[in-house]
């Protein structure tokens, strides 16, 4: 089954109103008519309006969106997936929320940076006007800000890695707790930095936000080394790392040598599974009963990878755990998920096949 | 059973089959690749339009007890009806509209407004029939099990009364497919579990409940009880002139004098070729306006559905002049006639074979542009042009992955 948005908080005098009257509608559902009134009144998903559109550099846009219900809230920090249609097909992405959780008008925010050769980025930087209709998806991520503040915190960003951080950032501000906070953001140009503005007058209006700006095209790029001059206390700060893979690992080997590698949190945008130092099984061979296909996993091969390493043609969606496009029915044995080298397995449980490895043989139907 | 030596099937050489079925595999690739908001807007108008059929429909028939008011809104609904079951759920069904992605237009969660469930409707319909489309013993579409379609189908008594119960199942063909569906002599034969079928007649049960609830209980009861019995009546003739419209597109795809059956020794381990060939010579078009294949669902393109049931139905029109040139070109028949012509071949064929012997109707020879099929021209040296050792390939068509299992033989 192609992913589908998130479940909409409704209220439930709304829903049994619903379903009191679905003898009428059956084998549609009476959202299917309501849906062709306001697309916004399905329950069956939870979409959203777009209401606004900033324009933030020449290729990154800040998009508001209504949810159609009650958002649900997130941490600030985390992602959201998006589905849109473009050119007839629904294309899913995740996009960091660039908002803060609770805002008055109930409005949400992404600010995707556009990918030239991407499907969903040039349709939502360029094209997307407000009034268009976008699926709301899962909530996820685990890259968020303590629920208990840390006293003293250290942003380290670059690109478009300053969007989960400007959630954060936004929310430290609706706390009013912008009291001890370093942010050192790379780009190109200060007319490449997304936020600027807005960053800008953040450091100026409150004593507590420290801003560095550091303009690669001119100054070159940020070496671990500089924390000592531009943040000398970074050993003693809680601090969260957003931005390209090679950054980070410098970063993170920085933090490994010379400060409190516990205090670091990073964000990559590249799926958690199948990491060198992640725990794994042996693998063992699945029957995959439906397509009819055997394959084989070595154990931080995911069950989806193997059946189409095996020739077999699979729903999947997001391919990091996040939609369930992918799920089949645990027909027998045992499974590990690879994100947290956990195992489990009940027959009959539906598994998402892939950030799951056998754990010996197992049967799926699928 | 008598082999049919005649059949245009034997008559070309595996490398020309292969020939055809790359030909036919391009034309395939280059409409998918080419789909897109064009597609998606006119099955999502489609749906809409449904819909508002329905709505209005409805509405009109709370006053169905007004005569008046009881022809508008009986037309309205049997037009919305036949539009979901024709155009929009069997084509849906098929998987044509995977290729969106969209988590409602689906094949893997569609229902529709018919008496089959979409699981069972979509094995019997989607793998069975169309993957052993006319091959006598093996395709159960051929006669639906109950009708002696064709003369090598062997007689028994029982098909005298075959006049008789074919117009009664053109009235409530809805139930007619949901029973065959269910396939009750697959478990006579050992081939159904007792689970298996218990939980498919639990399906049916449900779905039929649900069904029957919606058209002779809960919209009549709207109407008070004054109304009650005019909007049942209302509701039960919208149900049966959809009955009848999809039984007579239906019993054209595959009945007229013009298409070929099949023994299973003929189809054994056909070629990709091989398998389109029988697939167009199975099934039989219709002739119609535009209007006229909205409503069947463009299954009067039956052709070029049974060529690539997965193709969304409005690019069968688009591809069959293609078809058509192939056709011209390996010497193929092209099987097409107006609809009175193929419904009255069809019903020639009931009455005739309801008794026994009959002997196959004359068969169209190769299809030539201008003047359709000319007459047969067995024997006659073929001129197909043989291939080349060039021609387009690339992976197969797109299988859907969820809801729709149909097996065609692979590329090479």
């Amino acid at each position: 089954m192609p992913e589908i948005g998130a479940r909409p908080r409704v209220p439930a005098w709304r829903l049994r109103l619903l379903r009191s009257v679905r003898a009428f509608f059956t084998p549609l559902l009476p959202d299917d008519y309501l849906e062709l009134i306001n697309p916004l009144w399905t329950t069956r998903e939870l979409r959203g309006r777009i209401e606004r559109i900033e324009r933030e550099t020449p290729d990154a846009a800040t998009v508001w969106i209504r949810p159609g219900w009650e958002w649900p809230g997130h941490e600030p920090g985390q992602y959201l997936r998006v589905g849109i249609v473009v050119d007839g097909i629904h294309h899913w992405r995740a996009y960091s929320l660039t908002s803060e959780p609770d805002r008055a008008d109930g409005w949400i925010a992404i600010t995707p940076k556009l990918v030239e050769a991407g499907k969903v980025s040039p349709f939502l930087v360029r094209d997307a006007r407000p009034g268009s209709i976008v699926r709301l998806g899962g909530v996820e991520g685990a890259f968020v800000l303590p629920r208990a503040l840390p006293d003293r915190l250290l942003f380290v960003s670059a690109g478009s890695g300053i969007t989960p951080i400007m959630s954060m950032l936004r929310s430290l501000r609706a706390a009013d707790a912008l009291d001890d906070v370093v942010l050192l953001h790379s780009a190109r140009t200060p007319h490449e930095v997304i936020f600027g503005a807005e960053l800008r007058e953040l450091a100026v209006r409150h004593p507590g936000f420290r801003l560095h700006e550091q303009h690669t095209g001119h100054r070159g790029r940020l070496a671990p080394e500089d924390l000592e001059r531009l943040c000398p206390d970074w050993r003693e700060r809680e601090a969260f790392l957003s931005g390209p893979a090679d950054m980070l690992d410098a970063m993170a080997a920085y933090w490994e040598r010379e400060g409190d590698r516990p205090r670091l949190h990073m964000e990559r945008f590249q799926p958690v599974i199948g990491l060198p130092d992640a725990p794994h099984g042996e693998g063992g061979d699945i029957d995959l009963s439906v397509a009819g296909v055997r394959a084989v996993s070595d154990g931080t091969t995911p069950i989806l990878v193997a059946g189409e390493q095996a020739g077999a043609t699979l729903p999947y969606g997001c391919r990091m755990g996040i939609c369930h496009t992918c799920v089949g029915r645990l027909c027998s044995g045992q499974v590990r998920d690879l994100r947290t080298g956990k195992v489990s397995g009940l027959p009959g449980e539906m598994v998402r096949t892939c950030i799951n490895a056998p754990e010996g043989d197992i049967e799926i139907a699928l | 059973m008598a082999t049919m030596t005649d059949s245009p099937l034997a008559r070309l050489s595996p490398e020309q089959l292969d020939a055809f079925g790359r030909e036919l595999d391009a034309i395939h690739d280059e409409i998918f690749e080419d789909l897109g908001d064009r597609d998606r807007r006119y099955i999502t108008s489609m749906v809409e339009m449904h819909r508002r059929l329905v709505v209005i429909g409805r509405v009109l028939l709370v006053a169905a007890r007004y005569k008046p008011a009881w022809v508008a809104g009986t037309s309205l609904l049997s037009l919305g009806k036949i539009l979901e079951n024709m155009e929009i759920g069997h084509n849906v069904m098929h998987g044509q509209w995977d290729w969106m992605n969209d988590p409602q237009i689906n094949s893997s969660n569609w229902d529709w407004d018919a008496a089959s469930t979409a699981e069972a409707w979509k094995y019997a319909h989607n793998y069975i029939h169309h993957t052993y489309t006319n091959i006598l013993g093996k395709d159960r579409d051929l006669g639906y099990e109950i009708m002696r379609i064709d003369p090598d189908q062997t007689w028994n008594p029982v098909y005298l009364l075959q006049p008789a119960y074919n117009v009664l199942l053109a009235a409530v063909f809805e139930w007619g497919v949901a029973m065959h569906d269910l396939d009750l002599g697959a478990i006579r034969r050992g081939e159904k579990s007792k689970a298996a079928a218990w939980h498919e007649l639990k399906g049916m049960g449900r779905k039929a409940r649900r069904q029957i609830v919606k058209d002779y209980v809960a919209f009549p009861a709207l109407s008070g009880r004054r109304g009650f019995k005019s909007t049942l009546t209302a509701n039960l003739t919208a149900n049966v002139i959809r009955n009848v419209w999809a039984y007579m597109i239906i019993f054209c795809g595959h009945f007229p004098d013009q298409t070929y059956t099949f023994t299973e020794a003929e189809a054994e381990g056909e070629s990709r070729g091989a398998f389109y060939v029988r697939q167009l010579l199975g099934s039989a078009n219709i002739e119609g306006s535009a209007l006229f294949h909205v409503l069947s669902g463009n299954l009067g393109h039956q052709v070029e559905h049974h060529l690539f049931p997965d193709m969304p139905s409005t690019r069968y029109a688009e591809i069959a002049p293609r078809v058509k040139d192939l056709c011209e070109r390996y010497e193929l028949p092209y099987n097409t006639g107006p609809l009175f012509k193929q419904l009255s071949t069809v019903q020639r064929t009931i009455l005739r074979l309801a008794f026994p012997g009959g002997s196959r109707r004359p068969k169209p020879g190769p299809y030539h542009a201008g003047h359709g099929s000319s007459a047969p021209s067995i024997g006659a040296p073929s001129t197909v042009p043989d291939p080349g050792p060039t021609g387009p390939n690339g992976s197969g068509p797109e299988q859907p992955t969820d809801g729709v299992r149909v097996t065609i033989p692979p590329r090479d």
